[in-house]
């Protein structure tokens, strides 16, 4: 097996001394004699690295009680020092960890959950804050205690110090910086209350909320103005919280939020934004997928070495379910570090998800070889993580003053063959790999009783191979030696010449060296067990190569091929140093193109605004001219400039000729629910109006480019329908491939989901969901008149605050994000789109709304509209329901396809929406459905998927028709779009050409192309030896209304969970 | 809007307003000749007849062709001049829950899944509903027929062919028990739940799955050898038919390794095959064809399984196994939505057509390919000489919602009210408003 890790490899001595010069700590009771030393040390002969990016050779380090006393080559050692030898050896400062559990008790196993009934409630017991995810008052040193054989993992990997914190909730409480070495706890925090953690998952919390990553972000967001508030008050004055005190009492250190995915720190960073903090972000690893928006973010990012382990591919139909972007990133995730440092993001480097800690430094050089500099990992792991946390006074690197944390290496650090000799920590001395290892290679004349053999011990020192070479050349037989300080054993198997003499079997010696002439010497027994003498006198050098035989890996390569990549070539300088040729055979690491988003589908270049000029298309305005025969459309600026008959072509433009085809405006989706990250719904609780869609956009979900190849051009990402009061809306446009935010719809205005009926009631959620309120229609009124009464109240609350009386106790007003929204619903700046089915309900909602002052804006679904189509039509709401469903459920017994027809015969502005990812897709032809199912025009239900849900969105002041001025979101069909023959040909968002069936053609091949690279690579790696993983499908979330949560919750029964 | 009264009087006097019997009342053999002149006739042999005669006799068709040619006896024979509309077999649809389930979230409607993971002996056909207030709606898009299909366990029962026109499910057999349904083992299991997702897993209780199954078919097929046993067994007796060749063996499943594991095993044994889903099997087609083993494909209005899959794959699934020379048939929802889904079988394959079917290839794919699986297409499933007159007669192109309009139909030469309740409140509440319904 080939040694890959002998940097931080075998461990052939391992000793630790005591720091006997260590301060006592207070009451220390002695047993036996005071024994207190002055911890006086030189090393003396190193190449010093002082700095990250400074080195001084054959430099001395003095170091007195754990401290840095001096370095420099000008060192004066004082009498009484220790003084060791590191002549040819190298010495940097150990490193840090910034992100790390070691030494925290493990969190609290999680009991309930999926079956139990719900908990509404924190069940840890005292003053503490309401939700049980939430512990800023968690303090990772008074819970430390150290870990021996973690600490000796961390030491070996080269590591001094970690910032520990316990891995578990949202607000995790402060983190401390600790020392690696074994000891009292009392003298290894370094640090109490170094950083707060955060994170968006809630651990070990068995409380319901939040039960999305929308609700996460929500409690985090209440949590900060709960706080602020709770600043302004007297203690005991509103009430006693031990967790908001300790929350306001860490909110000076650095904030540290552990994400899973490079879109989850862009959420992060977002919260940072509204509260003034500036998160040090621990990523996930898969950074490099977004280094532009994440550079833009400022945070500065601890990031794990986890490169994924290659697939096995052998079988095509195990390759079949691993996705284009997890084969990429398997290849890229180790460009990740190179990558951010080249984009200007500040990094510092963490050993932690690594499945063992071997791993840290055989996956740092990985990177290392991928264009990250020694430099750029020294200062990630030394300057960058000391500064980050203030303590660069202390630590981070060797000068006068700092603590004498450091490691001394055979090489440079960072090079596969370097030993780790010795790891100190504050002053305490940990010998890994003694430096007095003798090199005992070379060729030898071995003396057994009556034989001689050539002997050839060839390789790295310390690792070294011993061959016997038989008089046929062709054969060798291998010995097996143990070496240990001076003395040594060995052993082989005899061969069939000399078996005569020393017996058929294994001969087994045991002697010494000598150190002078490195000869061997000693007695052992033949294969027969009788005693004999042995000798080995040296003769020579062994011949040049490595232990295997190989030539030496080459270190550098050249990074994959992105817009961020400049010339960034690394120089490592063991190579420079040992004078060896850079790896001149191997050619450099070809790798695939970053895709925008990472997955198939994705560009490589950005595509630009066109203008395009659609000769005589059949055009269907959405106005008042009606469907226009043989009409000229420009589109120019991400705008529609011009609609007519022989339109000229301006310079710049493409002209599509459009003769037989049809053009309209882009599709619009009133309800979806694509594109949303973990949890459509927070139903946890009757209301949940303070979490937004809006946080938790997924812009690389491929039903994106799914839906602009069915024609859709703009959704509403709406919360589900599993509570009274749901969420807030999203609503973007589909311009695939860019970050979140640049989806979003500038201008749309707010909205909200609410629901009605059996998913809010939970009548279909099992036998354990009973309790919650509202389990009748009679409970949800009074939900809604309940939460708007009070958010009257609030409003009055901040409207008298505001005018300088305060509230009407003379207090502040707690900020409430949810009675925030409600309020703006109140106040008819944030709109309602409301799950409805049966017509009770739906009259009731628009009788609340008015009693309150203000009008529902959509119903969605509405099956039973028709019912109450004058009502409807009185109050002024829209409807936005589905074409034909029915049936699979009793609120939905009466629903009927006629339905969109009668609400828009009465009046209703009317649409269809999908509420599903694969229905989405052929919106154009359920809004045929209309025609079919009542006589509806064709004109008209073209307006039912388009501009009817942009009026009901108050957006069709930019899109729903083809007018001049509005945004150039059009669709090119191949035949009349309420066909189920007709499909889209090209499809246009603000101008930019996002799919054309053409271009779909060529991202396949590239596709199957890349896969098939990608494939042969992985195999290629299977055959070196690289570790594999077994392929695995990744299921797609694809969510509906009642999706109670991210994922398939329904799936025991139903594989779709789509229940609406 | 301009409102009807009169239409809205016109209502109240005929008793229209009020809603008629959720179920249309079956129709009397035929006893008179009907004679179907001028239409387009799509006979799903292939063949397109413009200006067809179609000669309907005591439920069987007697005489189809070009008007030119063919000159019926029109003396006593009801006919209808059907110039400018077209008539197409009666659709099929396969692998479906309708008459089984009437609201799929109200348990007291379901009768799909049976307790027990072993029951071949359960049959559906003694469940189904005739009097289901959806199967109606499936009649007004042109579905005439069903597979009724039950779903629990591993083998989950056996399924028989209904006609859509009868007062009780002994009228509507059409094919008993023709066929034993069983739920392949899936290789990956989906764990966690929806607070916290667990990961997808290999799982490993694949093979022990497949072997359980087997050794249930092995105990059967030796049972099955004999009549002579001491004690009565209803599972194993259930069985026999698989062996005998009388009834085929339909399998749910999906990913391609799977499908080869099953066609492997259907072979073991001897049994003719059918996979239902098979959302792979163009992967497979070569195997499927040499093995005669048929699909039916669950859905073209589907989403691709997989990221890297082109989007259209659903869509072109049955193009794709057209080409590999593999029989298959379409339908709907398989599982949850299965049956009141099936109204929209016609526009499934109108997707199939837009994706690379011809239009009579789309046709067959859910007429005679569908028969041909159900083993019932000598009789049914396509117009021509002997067959059933079991057909619809529609205004437009009955795949494409856009134009489709089924107008009449006919099961066994009955003519069927294509009334049903939904066009009943579309009345109903288009005279609340005083408007003038369409005439759909």
């Amino acid at each position: 097996m080939k040694k890959i890790f002998t940097l931080f490899g075998v461990v052939l001595l391992m000793a630790a001394v005591s720091p006997l010069w260590a301060q006592p700590t207070f009451n220390q009771n002695y047993n036996g004699v005071h024994d207190e030393r002055e911890g006086l040390y030189a090393i003396t002969g190193a190449t010093i690295y002082t700095q990250y990016n400074q080195k001084t050779e054959n430099a001395t380090l003095l170091i007195r009680k754990g401290m840095i006393e001096a370095v420099g080559t000008n060192v004066a050692i004082p009498e009484g020092t220790v003084v060791i030898d590191a002549k040819g050896k190298f010495i940097y400062p150990s490193f840090i960890d910034l992100y790390s559990n070691y030494g925290m008790p493990d969190a609290p196993k999680r009991d309930g959950g999926f079956d139990g009934a719900p908990q509404p409630d924190s069940k840890k017991k005292g003053a503490y804050n309401w939700n049980q995810a939430i512990k800023p008052e968690f303090n990772a040193s008074e819970n430390f205690t150290a870990d021996d054989k973690r600490a000796k993992d961390y030491r070996n990997a080269g590591f001094g110090m970690v910032l520990t914190h316990q891995t578990d909730g949202i607000a995790r409480g402060s983190g401390a910086l600790v020392l690696l070495s074994d000891g009292k706890e009392n003298e290894l925090v370094v640090k109490d209350r170094a950083s707060a953690n955060y994170s968006f998952s809630k651990g070990s919390s068995t409380q319901d909320y939040p039960s999305s990553q929308m609700g996460v972000i929500a409690l985090l967001r209440q949590t900060y103005y709960d706080a602020q508030w709770y600043a302004k008050t007297k203690p005991g004055d509103e009430e006693f919280n031990i967790s908001l005190d300790a929350w306001n009492k860490l909110q000076g250190l650095p904030q540290v939020f552990e994400v899973s995915d490079k879109l989850e720190a862009l959420r992060a960073d977002k919260i940072g934004d509204e509260f003034g903090v500036q998160y040090l972000i621990k990523g996930s690893g898969n950074e490099y997928q977004r280094a532009d928006e994440l550079k833009a973010t400022g945070a500065g990012f601890i990031l794990p070495l986890n490169f994924p382990d290659a697939y096995d591919v052998e079988n095509p139909f195990d390759a079949m379910n691993v996705e284009l972007s997890k084969m990429k990133h398997w290849e890229l995730a180790p460009y990740n570090p190179q990558m951010l440092a080249k984009a200007g993001i500040t990094i510092a480097l963490t050993a932690y998800g690594l499945k063992e800690m071997g791993q840290f430094a055989k996956n740092l050089r990985k990177a290392i070889k991928r264009g990250f500099t020694e430099e750029e990992a020294l200062k990630a792991l030394t300057y960058t993580p000391a500064n980050l946390l203030g303590v660069y006074n202390q630590t981070g690197s060797l000068e006068k003053g700092k603590l004498a944390n450091f490691i001394i290496t055979s090489k440079p650090v960072f090079d596969e063959k370097a030993d780790l000799h010795e790891n100190w920590v504050k002053g305490t001395r940990y010998v890994l790999k003694s430096m007095e290892t003798i090199d005992i290679t070379g060729i030898y004349t071995l003396k057994v009783g009556s034989v001689a053999y050539n002997m050839e011990v060839s390789g790295e020192p310390g690792a070294a191979k011993a061959t016997i070479l038989l008089p046929d050349t062709t054969k060798k037989t291998e010995v097996k030696y143990a070496l240990q300080n001076m003395g040594i054993s060995l052993s082989f198997a005899v061969d069939s010449l000399n078996e005569s003499q020393l017996g058929k079997g294994t001969v087994r010696l045991g002697g010494w060296i000598n150190s002078a002439d490195k000869s061997w010497k000693g007695s052992g027994t033949d294969a027969n067990g009788k005693w004999i003498e042995f000798s080995a006198t040296r003769t020579g050098d062994a011949p040049k190569k490595d232990a295997e035989g190989k030539p030496e890996d080459k270190k550098d390569e050249k990074q994959p091929d992105n817009k961020t990549n400049k010339d960034n070539k690394a120089k490592p300088d063991s190579a420079a140093k040992d004078g060896k040729e850079p790896g001149k055979d191997e050619k450099p690491e070809e790798t695939g193109a970053i895709t925008y988003p990472f997955t198939a589908f994705g560009w490589t270049q950005k595509p630009p605004t066109q203008t395009v000029l659609f000769k005589n298309a059949t055009v269907w305005t959405n106005e008042t001219e009606g469907i226009l025969q043989n009409t000229d459309v420009l589109i120019q600026n991400g705008k529609i400039a011009a609609i007519g008959k022989d339109l000229p072509a301006p310079k710049d433009a493409q002209t599509v000729d459009a003769k037989g085809k049809h053009l309209t405006c882009g599709i619009i989706d009133e309800h979806s629910h694509i594109a949303i990250s973990k949890g459509v719904n927070e139903g946890t609780q009757a209301s949940s109006a303070e979490v937004s869609i809006a946080t938790v956009v997924n812009s690389e979900d491929v039903n994106i480019y799914r839906h602009l190849a069915g024609g859709v051009t703009t959704i509403q990402q709406l919360h589900g329908s599993a509570n009274p009061i749901g969420g807030q809306s999203s609503i973007i446009k589909l311009r695939w491939g860019l970050a979140p935010d640049a989806l979003k719809l500038e201008g749309a205005p707010g909205f909200i989901k609410f629901a009605l009926g059996e998913n809010v009631k939970q009548s279909n959620w099992g036998d354990f969901n009973t309790t919650r309120f509202p389990q009748t229609r009679m409970g949800v009124e009074q939900v809604y008149v309940d939460a708007f009464t009070r958010a009257r109240e609030y409003g009055n609350a901040l409207k008298a605050a505001q005018g300088g009386k305060k509230g009407a106790s003379g207090k502040p007003v707690k900020r409430d994000l949810e009675l925030d929204a409600l309020l703006e619903i109140l106040e008819s700046k944030r709109f309602i789109t409301c799950h409805s089915y049966v017509q009770s309900e739906i009259t009731m909602l628009m009788r609340v709304a008015e009693q309150f002052g203000f009008k529902v804006n959509t119903f969605t679904h509405i099956l039973e509209g028709y019912k109450i189509a004058d009502k409807m039509k009185n109050h002024g709401v829209s409807a936005s329901s589905f074409s034909d469903w029915w049936a699979y459920k009793f609120e939905v017994k009466d629903a009927i396809p006629y339905n969109g027809a009668i609400l828009n015969s009465v009046g209703v502005n009317t649409g269809f929406n999908s509420d599903d990812a694969e229905m989405a897709r052929r919106l154009n032809q359920e809004a045929a459905k209309a025609v079919k199912y009542g006589g509806v025009s064709e004109e008209d239900a073209w307006k039912f998927v388009t501009l009817n849900p942009a009026k009901m969105l108050h957006i069709d002041n930019r899109v729903g028709s083809i007018k001049k001025g509005k945004d150039a979101d059009v669709v090119l069909w191949s035949d009349n779009p309420l066909s189920i023959y007709a499909k889209p040909l090209q499809t246009y968002v603000d101008g930019v050409k996002y799919f054309d069936t053409a271009q779909d053609l060529q991202l396949r091949s590239q596709i199957a192309a890349e896969r098939n690279r990608l494939i042969q690579k992985m195999m290629a790696e299977k055959t070196k030896g690289g570790d594999t993983q077994k392929p695995m499908p990744s299921k797609r979330r694809l969510y509906h209304c009642t999706d109670l949560g991210d994922g398939e919750y329904l799936d025991f029964y139903h594989e779709d969970a789509n229940e609406h | 809007m301009k409102k009807n009264y009169i239409f809205f009087l016109f209502f109240i006097a005929v008793g229209l307003y009020a809603q008629p019997p959720a179920v249309p009342i079956p129709t009397p053999a035929q006893t008179k000749k009907i004679v179907l002149t001028g239409g387009t006739a799509h006979t799903a042999t292939g063949k397109v007849i413009e200006n067809s005669i179609i000669v309907l006799e005591g439920g069987k068709i007697t005489a189809i062709g070009d008007a030119r040619t063919v000159k019926p006896d029109a003396k006593d024979a009801e006919v209808f001049n059907i110039s400018g509309k077209h008539v197409y077999p009666g659709f099929i649809s396969a692998g479906t829950a309708i008459g089984l389930s009437e609201i799929a979230a109200v348990r007291a409607t379901q009768d799909r899944n049976e307790v027990g993971e072993l029951n071949p002996n359960i049959r559906s056909l003694i469940a189904y509903n005739t009097d289901s207030e959806v199967m109606p709606t499936l009649r007004s898009n042109g579905v005439l027929m069903a597979q009724v299909v039950p779903q629990g366990g591993i083998i989950s029962g056996q399924s028989s062919v209904v006609q859509f026109d009868a007062w009780n499910w002994e009228d509507a057999a059409y094919k008993t028990d023709d066929g034993i349904w069983l739920n392949w083992s899936q290789m990956f299991t989906y764990e966690g739940w929806w607070a916290e997702q667990g990961g997808i897993k290999l799982n490993e209780k694949y093979g022990e799955q497949v072997d359980a199954v087997k050794a249930f078919f092995t105990e059967a097929k030796a049972w099955c050898q004999t009549t002579n046993h001491p004690e009565k067994n209803l599972k194993m007796e259930a069985m026999c038919g698989l062996f005998s060749g009388q009834k085929k063996l339909y399998v749910n499943v999906n990913y391609v390794k799977e499908i080869i594991d099953v066609v492997n095993f259907a072979k073991t044994f001897g049994l003719q095959l059918v996979i239902s889903g098979g959302a792979d099997a163009w992967q497979a087609a070569d195997l499927l064809k040499q093995n005669n083993v048929s699909v039916i494909i669950n859905q073209t209005h589907n989403l691709p399984n997989r990221d890297d899959d082109d989007y259209d794959l659903p869509y072109k699934l049955p193009k794709l196994l057209q080409d590999a020379g593999v029989q298959y048939c379409l339908t709907v929802g398989a599982g949850f939505d299965a049956y009141w889904q099936q109204r929209n079988l016609p526009f499934q394959a109108g997707t199939a057509a837009a994706f690379g079917l011809t239009k009579e290839q789309a046709l067959q794919a859910i007429t005679i390919n569908a028969a041909r699986i159900l083993g019932i297409d000598k009789t049914t499933g396509s117009l021509e000489e002997g067959k059933d007159a079991t057909l619809i007669v529609a205004e437009g192109d009955v795949l494409d919602m856009r134009s489709s309009n089924v107008q009449y139909a006919f099961i066994q030469g009955r003519q069927i009210d294509l009334d049903n309740k939904q066009k009943a409140l579309y009345r109903k509440f288009m005279g609340k408003y005083g408007l003038m319904p369409s005439k759909d």
